[in-house]
């Protein structure tokens, strides 16, 4: 390996890594695709849905050759209490065509989407741990790797390696994230007939569905959801890390009390769980951005803390980010000079894109969730929000206006007992969404 | 419809190395640990205390490197490396 030199060399064969590594290829760059999994996906996993503007941005009419499982005509919002549940959620014909969004499976779509990037040219190095940078000074000039002889040089080196980047670690751009920084999700792939879902889920044809779960995470700072795939659903919970650590009780626990919820469980009732797994999530937000690229490096999509958890939205902040950090490769590329000043461009593009923007609007979030007591605002008020919407519409001879003082007292008691407590609150959550 | 961890972790396709990427660093810092919190935040049980040996054992190979014992230990007492390339969990869906 050693005698080889690439112009870039890509650390990680995710949306962020892949979609780098396409840009630079297919703009003639001699590019290395590390991965460490047996195949590129391996040891991947999102909710998980894919969105189709940020990889139209690369190959117009992707969808149309990708494996997906079902696009996303409706949204769902379910706010849960023990054995009830408020539901939000909007469905349009609109999103038929074009779709905006599918389900997806990062077993099929990863593979699917690097190899296009070997297509274009890039050089596959997959079941390849990158173990550290190669450094001249302040310099990196590219990796050292697990394979004998395992040293691999580059004029750039773009680091993709996902949540856990210990190549950003080593490289100090982040320190170690916060228990309170990342989440942890558990997730398990149900196997059901295609016509059950469809009729359970309200479907038809490659219709889908997806549903966002608040409330019923044993009082843990967390998000369920249940998304409906061809032949499977994906279900599962993510949790706050500084929460779990509290708590005691085990992050699969939390997604059997999900399960288990009556609403749910009919849902899900007669399928095989066909795989169970975990993975974190980056939830700092726009505060725990590091420095984005340096003398020789850029960093993107999940190493970058790149997600915008309030939407759920990940692949296509990394697919951007992955394809702005490209495009800045193949400017230093032709001017041949790889310094942070000139890799800054990459910066300014993220800086000029929906991720800064988004990321910057919620960006008061991660301190609502991570300061506000978590009992309160995702067990005590979708509780209490349910108990009123169960006051409101009971028809039992009690006067409507006694109901509804009964229902703002309860939500009220739920935001800490005053009405100064509800409407501080309600302007926390409101300035934390529009930072 | 709720399975055991065993049963869950059955649905991964595993390769398991001969070593652990996974390493205590110092029992006698989880001896002193209070909370041994590791014993709970795995989402596949990776970490049991021993009282008996006074120890943490690690199942490395039930592993699906997540992270979250690398970042949620409260003394930072466990080095966390990925495994082998090709090694470790090797999802079929994802």
């Amino acid at each position: 390996m050693a005698d080889e030199r690439f112009d870039a060399i890509v650390v990680g064969a995710g949306p962020a890594g892949t979609a780098a590594a396409y840009t630079m290829a297919r703009a003639g760059l001699k590019v290395a695709l590390i991965e460490r999994g047996e195949f590129p996906g391996a040891k991947n996993i999102f909710g998980g849905v894919l969105y189709r503007k940020q990889l139209e941005d690369l190959i117009p009419g992707w969808w149309k050759e990708a494996p997906l499982e079902r696009k996303i005509v409706e949204q769902r919002l379910w706010v849960l209490a023990e054995d009830s549940a408020v539901t939000f959620g909007h469905r349009n014909q609109r999103y038929e065509d074009p779709p905006n969004c599918w389900t997806g499976l990062r077993v099929k779509f990863d593979p699917w989407f690097a190899g296009k990037a070997e297509q274009a040219g890039a050089v596959p190095i997959y079941e390849t741990v990158v173990t550290g940078l190669l450094r001249a000074g302040e310099r990196v000039r590219g990796v050292i790797t697990d394979r004998d002889d395992g040293e691999l040089e580059a004029n750039v080196t773009i680091i993709a390696d996902g949540v856990n980047s210990l190549l950003g670690k080593q490289l100090m751009v982040h320190r170690e994230w916060r228990p309170d920084e990342v989440s942890l999700a558990v997730k398990e792939i149900i196997q059901l007939p295609r016509q059950t879902i469809q009729d359970r889920f309200n479907l038809e044809g490659d219709e889908g569905c997806t549903i966002e779960i608040i409330g019923n995470t044993c009082g843990m700072a967390g998000l369920g959801f249940l998304y409906t795939n061809t032949d499977t659903l994906s279900i599962g919970v993510g949790v706050m890390v500084s929460d779990l650590k509290k708590k005691r009780i085990k992050p699969y626990e939390v997604l059997d009390a999900l399960k288990r919820h009556p609403m749910i469980a009919r849902l899900i009732q007669g399928g095989e769980v066909k795989e169970y797994s975990g993975h974190l999530i980056p939830e700092g937000g726009f505060n725990s951005i590091p420095a984005l690229c340096g003398d020789g490096w850029m960093i993107c999509g999940d190493a970058a803390q790149l997600v915008n958890a309030v939407h759920r939205e990940g692949t296509n902040l990394a697919i951007t980010s992955g394809r702005l950090a490209g495009e800045a490769a193949i400017q230093a590329h032709q001017v041949g000079d790889f310094s942070a000043r000139t890799l800054a461009a990459y910066d300014d593009a993220i800086r000029a894109s929906f991720i800064y923007k988004d990321l910057k609007k919620y960006r008061h979030v991660h301190s609502l969730l991570a300061n506000e007591d978590t009992q309160q605002l995702f067990d005590a008020l979708p509780r209490a929000l349910n108990e009123a919407a169960y006051e409101m519409l009971l028809v039992d001879g009690v006067p409507k206006r006694d109901k509804q003082r009964k229902a703002i007292r309860r939500l009220k008691e739920a935001a800490g007992g005053a009405y100064m407590d509800l409407i501080r609150l309600g302007l926390k959550g409101w300035r934390a969404m529009n930072g | 419809m709720s399975a055991s961890i065993e049963e869950r972790l059955f649905t991964i396709r595993y390769k398991a190395d001969r070593v652990s990427h996974l390493i205590i660093k110092d029992q006698e810092v989880c001896l002193a640990c209070p909370t041994k919190e590791c014993n709970w935040f795995c989402p596949s049980d990776v970490y049991l205390w021993h009282e008996a040996e006074r120890m943490t054992s690690v199942a490395y190979e039930n592993c699906i490197e997540c992270g979250t014992c690398r970042i949620a230990c409260p003394t930072y007492n466990i080095e966390w490396v990925y495994p082998k390339g090709g090694y470790g969990v090797t999802y079929k869906y994802g």
